[in-house]
């Protein structure tokens, strides 16, 4: 076998500093945004918000879960808060508060977590958010998205801001590759609609967050084998895209999935899911087993922890058999 | 006043913590130095002539137990440690690498001799007290010490594990505040101020201790009295100085989690009296 000749990328921002940024711009169009930060405004970045509109944002100390309840009296009286912290802790300390004061009296809140994922690296895994994608599709009404690049980010960001009820959006720590170039129509981007990369049919790539890139390598050394992979970029896991499920399964008969993220509760487990009822295929799914991860960079965390395209091309073979067994 | 023979070990131990936190930090380019020096003499106290404990048996039922509640600030714990026995010291300098068991925050799996995985602030104070409790229950004979930030004091669980252990008289619990008046993103008093904190804790039933936290024979002072009362928890508050020891990262919040470069190495070792050079 020759060795696939695989894209490359131009690297962007992380997509918390699209957050960050793209908050600010909301800050001057909107007054009615106030923001609220758990003492880690220069990881979330939502310090370039508070340096502009000091009034309007709340550095409150290290306390999620105060954060929470404090967002859901502000969103009571007709501000929307944008939360934010580590993904980890803020569903993970706060997730009881998400449940009693967002999502259960059906309050608007505006969840933007960063350090979303295993990629955060050094630090380890007390401060790497793995569950929390699961955790936030399990409260009901809320809608979870993970943006893949900076460009979809901030336009993520603003259907976030735009969106009339409670929204957790994960931001990760590294700068990535950047999918979307700046020509890209930003309107691509709706909240529960999918992005379909590239086309194909032999098996489909559904993917979130940065795993959205390693898909499309993953697609150039499917296709130097003559396999034929569909990539959706999956942005929004709830609600999910449940036509561009159903038509992969249909049209390719094969489904990996791939995320940044526990594999219980995740992406995985939602398209899974929705195929077995919709459209029984074989679905492969790609993420972190059932275990934490460790220190390391996040490139060796990545290769460790099989969160990469050769991975993801694995899985698609697998499913391949499945099919025609 | 002339320092005692132990003392003058405890300020050894204490620059050799740093020493060593700051040569790890560096090495892996990234970690919390501000706060492993603030805490550095204390953990030197502990660890020099307080704590009861066996490195070569790490489970020895009788040892007293540290929960290091501020886990970011491991470097100096792992470095303590490792002068104190349990790991060769020049392993250190694996900090946050892949298959170094010495992880960016503390983690049990990879140490067991650490007493709790710590780097979610705000829950190492109800694991001690939960030891704290199994020791009424057992009568065994240790004490449980638990070092937090006062950042760290942000977190409400920190004050249901007061409220707690101090209407239940839990004793042989004994809580260090490393109260070095920083946090993450700035001074704690631009982000959510302390103030009183040994009234505070009085108030929830706790034997207050004020000291200066860099005073080795005042530290040494509080442990002993701590370890005298019955019938109720005991919170040290120890005024620090965040980044203690390197003039330049003193009282500076930019200095929290921040590896320094090569420069600022060189720099910050000197004056912690190493000669080095990169
Ligand atoms: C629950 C939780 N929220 C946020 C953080 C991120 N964080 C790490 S250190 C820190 C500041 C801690 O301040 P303090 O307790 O005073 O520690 P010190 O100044 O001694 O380093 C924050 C907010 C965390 N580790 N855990």
């Amino acid at each position: 076998m020759t060795a696939a000749t695989v894209r490359s990328f131009e690297m962007g921002k992380s997509t918390r500093v699209a957050y960050g940024e793209t908050l600010r711009e909301l800050g001057r169009e909107r007054s009615d945004i106030v923001v609220l930060d758990a003492d880690l405004s220069k990881s979330t970045q939502t310090v370039l918000f508070g340096k502009e509109f000091p009034e309007r944002w709340f550095n409150i100390g290290i306390q999620e879960a105060n954060l929470v309840s404090m967002a859901s009296g502000f969103a009571s009286c007709g501000y929307v808060p944008f939360i934010s912290s580590f993904a980890v802790f803020l569903v993970c300390k706060g997730f009881d508060q998400l449940r009693m004061g967002v999502a259960y009296p059906g309050i608007n809140v505006k969840v933007v977590t960063s350090h979303g994922g295993i990629s955060i690296g050094q630090d380890g895994p007390s401060q790497m958010g793995i569950e929390d994608l699961g955790l936030a599709c399990s409260l009901p009404g809320f809608v979870v998205c993970c943006p893949a690049d900076e460009v979809s980010a901030r336009e993520l960001v603003r259907e976030t801001a735009k969106h009339d009820s409670a929204v957790y959006l994960r931001t990760g720590r590294p700068a990535v590759p950047i999918i979307y170039g700046a020509d890209h129509p930003p309107e691509t981007f709706r909240l529960g609609k999918s992005v379909q990369i590239t086309d194909g049919g032999d098996v489909t790539l559904i993917a979130c967050g940065l795993m959205v890139s390693e898909a499309l390598i993953a697609h150039d050394i499917l296709a130097a084998e003559g396999i034929r992979a569909r990539v959706i970029d999956m942005h929004t896991l709830k609600p999910l895209d449940g036509e561009a499920v159903e038509r992969a399964a249909r049209e390719t008969g094969a489904i990996v999935t791939a995320e940044e993220h526990l594999l219980h509760g995740g992406l995985g487990s939602i398209v899974a899911q929705f195929a077995a009822k919709h459209h029984p295929v074989p679905v492969e799914s790609v993420g972190v087993e059932d275990t934490y991860a460790e220190s390391g960079s996040p490139d060796e965390l990545l290769d460790r922890y099989g969160l990469r395209a050769v991975n993801i091309a694995e899985a698609a073979r697998r499913s391949l058999a499945r099919k025609s067994s | 006043m002339a320092s005692t023979k132990v003392e003058q070990r405890c300020s050894q131990m204490a620059r050799s913590i740093r020493v060593h936190s700051l040569r790890m930090i560096h090495a892996a380019g990234s970690g919390h130095p501000g706060g492993s020096f603030s805490a550095a003499d204390i953990l030197a106290a502990l660890y020099s002539d307080c704590l009861k404990f066996r490195p070569d048996e790490p489970d020895w039922l009788d040892r007293d137990r540290l929960v290091y509640s501020k886990g970011h600030g491991c470097p100096a714990l792992y470095a303590a440690m490792a002068v104190a026995g349990y790991f060769p010291v020049d392993e250190l300098i694996g900090l946050r690498k892949l298959d170094c068991r010495f992880q960016g925050h503390p983690d049990r799996r990879k140490i067991p001799a650490l007493e709790a995985s710590t780097g979610s602030l705000g829950q190492g104070l109800s694991i001690a007290l939960g030891m704290a409790l199994a020791r009424r229950l057992s009568g065994q004979d240790y004490h449980v010490y638990c070092v937090i930030g006062d950042g760290e004091t942000d977190e409400g669980q920190i004050w249901e594990a007061a409220l707690y252990a101090g209407a239940h008289g839990v004793d042989h619990l004994i809580g260090i505040t490393d109260y070095n008046k920083i946090q993450n993103d700035d001074y704690s008093e631009n982000i959510l101020p302390k103030r009183d904190l040994p009234e505070k804790w009085a108030a929830f039933g706790w034997h207050p201790i004020e000291i200066d936290g860099h005073d080795i024979s005042a530290i040494r002072g509080a442990l002993e009295e701590a370890r005298g009362v019955s019938g109720k928890p005991v919170m040290i508050v120890a005024h620090t100085v965040k980044g203690k020891g390197v003039s330049f990262m003193e009282d500076e919040p930019g200095w929290h989690g921040k590896a320094p470069n090569d420069e600022e190495f060189v720099r910050a070792m000197a004056e912690l009296g190493e000669e080095v050079s990169v």
